[in-house]
């Protein structure tokens, strides 16, 4: 790695283009270190976000108008309000009325920290498309499936678990994809309540280094790549889950 | 053809019913969980019960007019930013069709870049880079930090409107384009006179879903330092300094993007289903 680290070295002092990411060992712990935390904040938050949109969608094929309702009026709720406001309500409004634990040093801490508000807000604002996604990819199971099954003596929850749901994910995984890529976009946002995410940290090695420029391209390659890494990912599922002979 | 309209109509008049009747319901519940947050909010607070409701209510109203003047900006912004991005995204689409393979890959490449980076990043981008004044010939045209932040927006709008061009124009049978081709349409007869009116109609439910996309992401630019909607709410916020007006308050600004945002998701929906009937 050293001649590496020379490289950009001497491409900031021969051209000005100073990348203290690949030469300063500090800087680049902090960006490895914001590197890290958005691609867990994103899978812990993609795992959350598919089992709330999987009960929410069983929850709206429920049979209690109440339940229905309960869950449309979450995901419209979340779906039509900004997300960075969904995540200040959480982290500054409901965090305040969350009880504190002893920290063990005489002090206390908050019963859910920043990261964990940031988990809680994004699940369920990508939860709450994903309900809707998944509703719409149960739409798309034709009856017949259903009725087959029934005729075959499967319960209610067995057509659901073996017949509706596998169909309904493959035809849901597209718009899922797009969901997840949007997770990706959006855990940017977790800056605003300092959660040493990615651009948290990049913002914090420009205003040290003053390499805006350099960082804020850095930022935007990386951000690329890990979307490319997610639709790549995302398209290798979407094919090895492609039933052969049954078209979507 | 009317026998066929007769003949769809009928089931999709029963599905809109059906979901009114959910959405009537689910606004209700909206409500009572908003009431709940409520309560729960003034159960939080150590004064007697009705005392501590008529202070929040009273607090609350208090800023209510200096936060709506605030969302008013967020709007001002949302629609000059959509307006900025459709123009640069139809031009971003046509190039997506070019003949020319080089406009073509060079449009795919800007379109899949702003498309696939975070809004907010491209906020950052646009707010740092774009100088706060420009001096062409000696006359200096300043450029204030609301103009950079609707670029930083518009930027990503443009690659998503590209986008539903492109979609819209393609999703248009190639028997239309051979048909113009054989009445001896030009190219740009035949898109302008021919294509587009029909694939406007289906570019329309996807383009408001955009514009209610960027209405909810208009906040952001309260993170890099224009002052918006959120800014009023925060700072009032700090003005009261009362912990116990953190939920009303922001659930008062979460309501007004609501109240703006639910009723275009509704429309983009009515849209949709009456454009997927006809075509």
């Amino acid at each position: 790695m050293q001649p590496l680290a020379d490289f950009f070295r001497w491409l900031h002092s021969a051209a000005g283009i100073n990348l203290s990411i690949f030469y300063d060992s500090y800087d680049q712990g902090r960006f490895l270190t914001g590197l890290k935390t958005t691609i867990w904040l994103s899978l812990v938050c993609m795992v959350l976000s598919v089992i709330i949109g999987i009960v929410g969608a069983w929850l709206q094929g429920s049979r209690s108008r109440l339940v229905r309702a309960l869950v449309q009026a979450f995901v419209e709720g979340l779906r039509n309000t900004p997300p960075l406001i969904q995540l200040l309500f959480f982290y500054f409004a409901l965090g305040a009325i969350i009880p504190s634990i002893p920290d063990g040093a005489g002090g206390r801490q908050p019963l859910i920290t920043n990261t964990g508000w940031a988990i809680v807000a994004f699940s369920m604002f990508a939860g709450a498309h994903n309900i809707e996604i998944f509703r719409s990819g149960l739409e798309a199971v034709p009856s017949a499936m259903r009725e087959a099954a029934e005729s075959l003596g499967y319960s209610r929850a067995q057509i659901y678990a073996h017949v509706v749901f596998p169909l309904a994910f493959r035809i849901s995984l597209p718009s899922l994809n797009n969901n997840i890529v949007n997770l990706v976009k959006t855990t940017t946002l977790a800056y605003a309540i300092a959660v040493p995410e990615l651009l948290y940290a990049s913002a914090q090695i420009w205003s040290e280094t003053l390499n805006v420029k350099e960082m804020m391209n850095v930022l935007l390659v990386t951000y690329l790549l890990l979307v490319a890494v997610v639709v790549w990912g995302m398209e290798r599922l979407e094919r090895q889950l492609r039933i052969p002979g049954y078209n979507i | 053809m009317t026998s066929k309209t007769m003949a769809v109509l009928p089931p999709r008049r029963l599905g809109t019913t059906c979901n009114t009747g959910i959405e009537a319901t689910s606004i209700i519940a909206s409500l009572a969980l908003l009431l709940a947050f409520w309560s729960i909010s003034t159960a939080s607070a150590q004064v007697p019960a009705k005392l501590a409701e008529l202070s929040l209510l009273a607090g609350v109203l208090k800023w209510l007019p200096l936060i709506f003047s605030g969302f008013l900006f967020n709007l001002l912004v949302s629609v000059l930013a959509m307006m900025l991005g459709t123009a640069l995204g139809m031009l971003l689409g046509f190039g997506l069709i070019s003949l020319s393979g080089w406009v073509r890959s060079g449009s795919w490449l800007l379109t899949q870049f702003f498309r696939n980076a975070p809004w907010l990043v491209i906020l950052f981008y646009a707010m740092f880079l774009i100088p706060f004044q420009f001096t062409i010939a000696s006359t200096t045209i300043p450029f204030p930090d609301t103009i950079k932040a609707v670029i930083g927006l518009a930027l990503p709008v443009m690659a998503n409107v590209a986008e539903i061009v492109r979609g819209g124009i393609v999703s248009i049978p190639s028997t239309q384009w051979e048909s113009a081709e054989s009445l001896a349409f030009s190219r740009r007869q035949t898109l302008w006179k021919i294509i587009l009116p029909q694939a406007v109609k289906r570019m329309l439910p996807p383009w408001m879903n955009l514009y209610a996309i960027l209405t909810m992401a208009t906040p952001l630019i309260s993170i890099v330092g224009v002052q918006d909607g959120l800014t009023m709410t925060r700072g009032a916020l700090v003005a009261e300094a009362r912990p116990d007006l953190l939920i009303p308050m922001y659930l008062a600004l979460l309501a007004m993007f609501f109240l703006y945002c639910y009723p275009i998701a509704l429309a983009t929906r009515a849209l949709e289903k009456r454009f997927d009937v006809r075509i």
